[in-house]
């Protein structure tokens, strides 16, 4: 198994898994706890026009995939506020619209359209330094905001019309932290792939939610069950030979499944004794 | 009028949601020891007119002033919401919720001080709570999370608070305890509750505000069938007895 350590791929795909497990950690525990998932969903899946765009114009496809997250995560948290559109249709246009823009750009694209798969699929091998250097900066960057603003973003998620009330910029803050979420989105979808990468935001929150009801514990579980779970799908996608970015989602449902039933049984127990 | 300070002052307000006007040139001023009820039909306006005076919504017409503290800020309002408001899967905590109330624009990023912590902790024993707060807000009862809002509410001490219908999904003993409780602070502070009945409160407020449309301000806490009427305030009035267009007991020990 040391042997693998000598492969730069395999360790970068470890630093990957690492930096993938703090911000889909931190940024998913806030998505799960507003109820943001479809958003997230709609966020990620837009991203594909950016990456169609990316591959015609032939920039870094994850440049386009950036500027389509980012416009359409500010578009529907100000659509779902100023518009009388309602937020789930508007995240459903956005959606497909973003889909469909993508594949006629690859269409339009000559040639074949190298790694297509990897964006769609995710493979956290093919991870390359720069990635890497992105993904650490971006990661930072949610810690940061998350270890200043803490419990103004608790606060402000859990009651927005009382910290309104206090006179506390909500707007302002859903701005910036529906950015962090489409960045936290783009720097994991070589991970994870954009189809696969909801998983990452929620499974892990799943699971340490079964066991903690607290937003900083769920935080310091979701990084630590991610972690476990993107490492064993890691090295089990390496043995078997199968695709990573499922590998890992596999994993961590299985994470899941067995902390539900141990929960199970922990309550059948506990009521047992008494 | 009276020697006590004014706190806030709605002038010939027009608001609503998504362009529909819901309360109409609405005047109303609040003084630093004013206890008023707010009662009213529903849709009739009474949530509509408590956020515009939070800064929750802003009026498409008129103005509200608030008075101001030295350092030209805000008096701080404090606000307990309508509990189904709230998401009870949310996860947080019963301590952290009670601490939310020194939220303020100077302290986006400073930490809680422990003087933060000891006012929780102390309000917390007050209102019966100590031992839930390490409890999520989804694990407690009804009458247990006025509570905990009731505390988030006061714990900066504002000059004015505000509650969003306290009295639902609560029980009797605890609408009486809670009633007891606005009493006291009232000494402190002003204080403006919603109620869908006008049951139990009317012994303990001071000054009835009906809300349809229009918002007509009652100087008293009793009011009859006939004033209702004249106010355009369909409301029902809980009978007590057989005394016909029933006016509510009286209780003349804060006045």
């Amino acid at each position: 198994m040391f042997e693998l350590f000598s492969y730069h791929f395999f360790t970068n795909a470890i630093f990957a898994a690492v930096l993938t497990s703090i911000s889909c950690g931190i940024i998913g525990t806030y998505i799960v706890s507003k109820r943001l998932v479809f958003i997230s969903g709609g966020i990620t899946h837009t991203s594909f026009g950016g990456i169609g765009m990316g591959y015609f114009f032939g920039l870094n496809p994850l440049i386009g995939a950036a500027i389509f997250s980012i416009l359409s995560a500010l578009g529907i948290e100000f659509m779902s506020k100023k518009t009388e559109v309602r937020e789930d249709s508007a995240i459903a246009i956005m959606w497909s619209f973003g889909m469909a823009v993508g594949i006629i750009f690859i269409f339009l694209t000559p040639g074949y359209a190298p790694n297509l798969i990897t964006y769609l699929f995710g493979s956290i091998l093919t991870v390359t330094k720069l990635d890497l250097m992105i993904s650490f900066g971006v990661t930072m960057i949610v810690i940061i905001f998350f270890l200043m603003f803490y419990k103004t973003i608790l606060f402000v998620s859990f009651d927005p019309d009382f910290a309104k009330a206090r006179q506390i910029n909500v707007d302002l803050m859903n701005y910036a932290l529906i950015t962090l979420v489409a960045l936290t989105i783009v720097i994991n979808i070589k991970v994870a792939g954009i189809i696969l990468i909801i998983s990452l935001l929620t499974i892990p929150q799943a699971s340490a939610n079964l066991f903690y009801k607290d937003f900083n514990k769920i935080i310091l579980y979701s990084i630590i069950i991610g972690l476990t779970g993107s490492l064993m799908g890691l090295l089990l996608s390496y043995y078997i030979n199968i695709p990573s970015g499922a590998t890992i989602i596999f994993t961590l449902v299985l994470i899941f499944l067995i902390l539900r039933l141990f929960r199970t049984i922990k309550i059948r127990y506990l009521s047992d004794l008494n | 009028m009276s020697d006590y300070k004014k706190i806030a002052g709605l002038n010939k307000v027009y608001a609503g949601y998504d362009g529909k006007i819901i309360i109409n040139d609405v005047n109303l001023d609040i003084f630093e020891n004013d206890f008023i009820g707010i009662i009213g039909p529903n849709g009739g306006g009474k949530t509509t007119l408590v956020k515009v005076i939070l800064g929750l919504i802003k009026p498409y017409k008129g103005n509200i002033e608030y008075s101001l503290e030295n350092s030209g800020v805000r008096l701080p309002i404090g606000y307990l919401p309508q509990i189904n408001a709230i998401d009870k899967k949310f996860p947080i905590s019963v301590n952290d919720v009670v601490l939310s109330g020194f939220l303020s624009t100077e302290k986006y990023i400073k930490k809680h001080t422990l003087d933060e912590k000891n006012k929780a902790d102390e309000i917390m024993k007050e209102m019966g709570i100590v031992d839930l707060r390490k409890k999520s807000v989804g694990e407690l009862s009804g009458g247990q999370l006025q509570r905990v809002f009731l505390a988030r509410a006061i714990i900066s001490s504002p000059k004015l608070l505000i509650l969003d219908e306290p009295n639902t999904f609560v029980d009797n003993k605890f609408e009486g305890e809670l009633y007891e409780k606005l009493s006291h602070l009232n000494k402190t502070m002003a204080i403006l509750i919603v109620s869908h009945d006008i049951g139990m409160i009317s012994t303990y407020i001071k000054t009835i505000a009906c809300v349809n449309g229009e918002v007509h301000y009652h100087r008293s806490n009793i009011i009859n069938e006939e004033q209702l009427q004249a106010y355009n305030c369909p409301i029902q009035l809980i009978t007590h007895g057989d005394v016909p267009h029933t006016v509510l007991k009286t209780h003349n020990h804060h006045h």
